[in-house]
């Protein structure tokens, strides 16, 4: 099987304007395979969003070979092959939920039954159903992120993208929605990469938690996850997943030491 | 469900303010007429203008008030003409600005400079060179209606969140797409603003514009006429002063009310 992402030493130097140049990414390598929750998680500034970015062809890499599916990220993009969600929900005020949905199916051309109808079948994923005519200022902040999330999933990508998607959520909510997107990442059988801040929530959700450090933003390990499924309220209690996020704890401390 | 609008506190309704906010002016008006002892030839009575619109402008002619609506017909035709290809041009510009920053960087400024030369500078030229017809009207009110348009399409389609755009980019939309589904949607409440300043500057752009063209049978004419005959009839110009002012309220009034059909959606 050909992996859903494969960076081979890829490098990212930020330059130009009179500023110093920064080392968003330095040497990296990944290969996530199909079906693979990855979470990339470092200290602030370490490249994470870049790294992210450049899977999605949103930044260009300066050095190293980046591969979706087999394709170049460029291709990859132009092909619609990922979902991207955001910190912030990102949608458009003047649609409605609904509409916010079909968004990307609209620009991809499909006919306006099929894409109301994907639409309401990806809200009833996320459990907005009877929401599609409100707009987005009337939802709480987790429920837009879950537009957000339909909205990606729409056009049934194979792949997602998430840039710290419950970053802003207070920690109930948050654990609420991990749950959810484990659900809906099993539903769907995509592939996800996603970044965050909050431990817990990585070893929680991933398959894989990728550990980088800042100055130069690289890789420092990769931590696999074994914690069984399904993954429900007792896994965070278990011992296991203590363990877990004591590795992940320490793995990060160490590679701030490395750079420091 | 959710409950639909948050509440908002009751308010007076808008026509209910205005009629107030009318009869508070008029009383400022006899006011001041009053305290600074200010005779009938400075500023007449309020009755006294209204009185004259009821009454023949000439010897055996037509009340005033039927003249100067007239008028007010013909210079608000040369004022929405102008205010449409004023609109279209300022769109066109903001929109191109927005997306080519080399021509936004080279041009913008030339346009902003186009503001500071005074309208009556600019109208005699527009005159001779369109030779005094009538399209030297719309063309003036045109040159005053798309400046705003221009800046606040330009700020309005910069406006979006950089996410947005990036997510565009994400579904491999092109340009055309980005600037219909996001980039327009986003100028909307910007435009409007610069739709509803236009609205009453396009009609003062109409009136200078029918002064060096001679054209006597708009409200241009008519205050020009009036001001030569000021002595023997103030309240007469006054009149033609407040129906061009009327004209400019219901330009307002009109671009409000399809701004606020186009945005109903859109809290701010
Ligand atoms: N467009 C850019 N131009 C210049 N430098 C940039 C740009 N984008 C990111 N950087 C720099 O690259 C480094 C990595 O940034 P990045 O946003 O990827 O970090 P991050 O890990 O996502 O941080 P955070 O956790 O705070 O979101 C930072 O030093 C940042 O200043
Ligand atoms: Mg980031």
């Amino acid at each position: 099987m050909t992996p859903v992402v494969s960076l081979t030493n890829v490098n990212k130097i930020f330059s130009g304007g009179g500023r110093p140049q920064t080392v968003a990414l330095k040497d990296i390598n990944l290969c996530v395979e199909p079906r693979e929750f990855i979470s990339l998680i470092g200290p602030s500034g370490c490249g994470k969003s870049t790294l992210l970015r450049v899977i999605g062809d949103l930044v260009t890499v300066s050095s190293g070979e980046v591969l979706v599916n087999g394709k170049s990220a460029h291709e990859a993009r132009i092909k619609r092959e990922y979902g991207m969600v955001f910190q912030s929900p990102v949608l458009f005020e003047w649609r409605t939920v609904l509409h916010n949905v079909e968004l990307p199916l609209e620009i991809m051309g499909v006919p306006k039954a099929e894409r109301t109808r994907r639409a309401r079948e990806m809200l009833k994923l996320v459990e907005l159903h009877g929401f599609e005519r409100h707009y987005p200022w009337q939802l709480s902040g987790g429920m837009q992120q879950r537009v957000a999330i339909a909205r990606a999933l729409a056009f049934s990508p194979k792949l997602l993208l998430m840039d710290e998607p419950f970053g802003a959520l207070d920690e109930l909510t948050r654990e609420r929605m991990n749950a959810e997107l484990l659900r809906i990442w099993q539903e769907t059988q995509t592939t996800v990469i996603f970044v965050t801040h909050s431990i817990p929530e990585a070893v929680f959700l991933s398959t894989r938690v990728v550990v980088m450090s800042a100055r130069p933003g690289r890789i420092t390990e990769i931590v696999p996850i074994d914690l069984p499924y399904p993954r429900n309220v007792e896994t965070r209690e278990s011992p296991r997943f203590f363990e877990l996020v004591t590795h992940v704890r320490e793995a990060l401390r160490r590679g701030e030491e490395m750079g420091a | 469900m959710v409950a639909a609008a948050p509440s908002v506190k009751r308010r007076t309704s808008p026509a209910l303010a205005a009629v107030l906010v009318l009869i508070a002016l008029a009383i400022i008006w006899e006011l001041v007429k009053l305290v600074f002892r200010l005779d009938s030839r400075t500023l007449p009575h309020l009755w006294d203008i209204l009185a004259a619109l009821g009454e023949p402008s000439r010897r055996n002619g037509p009340p005033l008030i039927a003249v100067l609506l007239e008028a007010a017909v013909f210079t608000a035709q040369g004022a929405v003409v102008g205010f449409a290809i004023g609109a279209v041009i300022g769109f066109v510009l903001g929109t191109v600005f927005a997306h080519v920053p080399i021509l936004e960087r080279s041009l913008v400024p030339y346009v902003v400079a186009s503001q500071t030369v005074p309208i009556l500078a600019i109208a005699p030229m527009v005159v001779i060179w369109l030779q005094g017809s009538w399209w030297s009207v719309p063309v003036i009110a045109a040159y005053l209606t798309f400046f705003p348009v221009t800046i606040n399409t330009l700020r309005g389609m910069k406006s979006p969140d950089p996410r947005a755009i990036e997510l565009m980019r994400s579904y491999a939309a092109s340009t055309w797409e980005t600037l219909w589904k996001l980039r327009f949607p986003a100028a909307l409440p910007a435009i409007f603003t610069a739709l509803k300043i236009s609205a009453t500057s396009s009609v003062v752009g109409a009136i200078i514009a029918e002064l060096p063209v001679g054209v006597q049978r708009g409200l241009g004419g008519a205050i020009l006429n009036f001001n030569q005959y000021y002595i023997t009839g103030p309240q007469r110009l006054w009149a033609a002063i407040a129906v061009a002012a009327l004209v400019g309220i219901v330009f307002f009034a009109v671009v409000s009310l399809v701004e606020r059909a186009a945005l109903r959606n859109i809290v701010r």
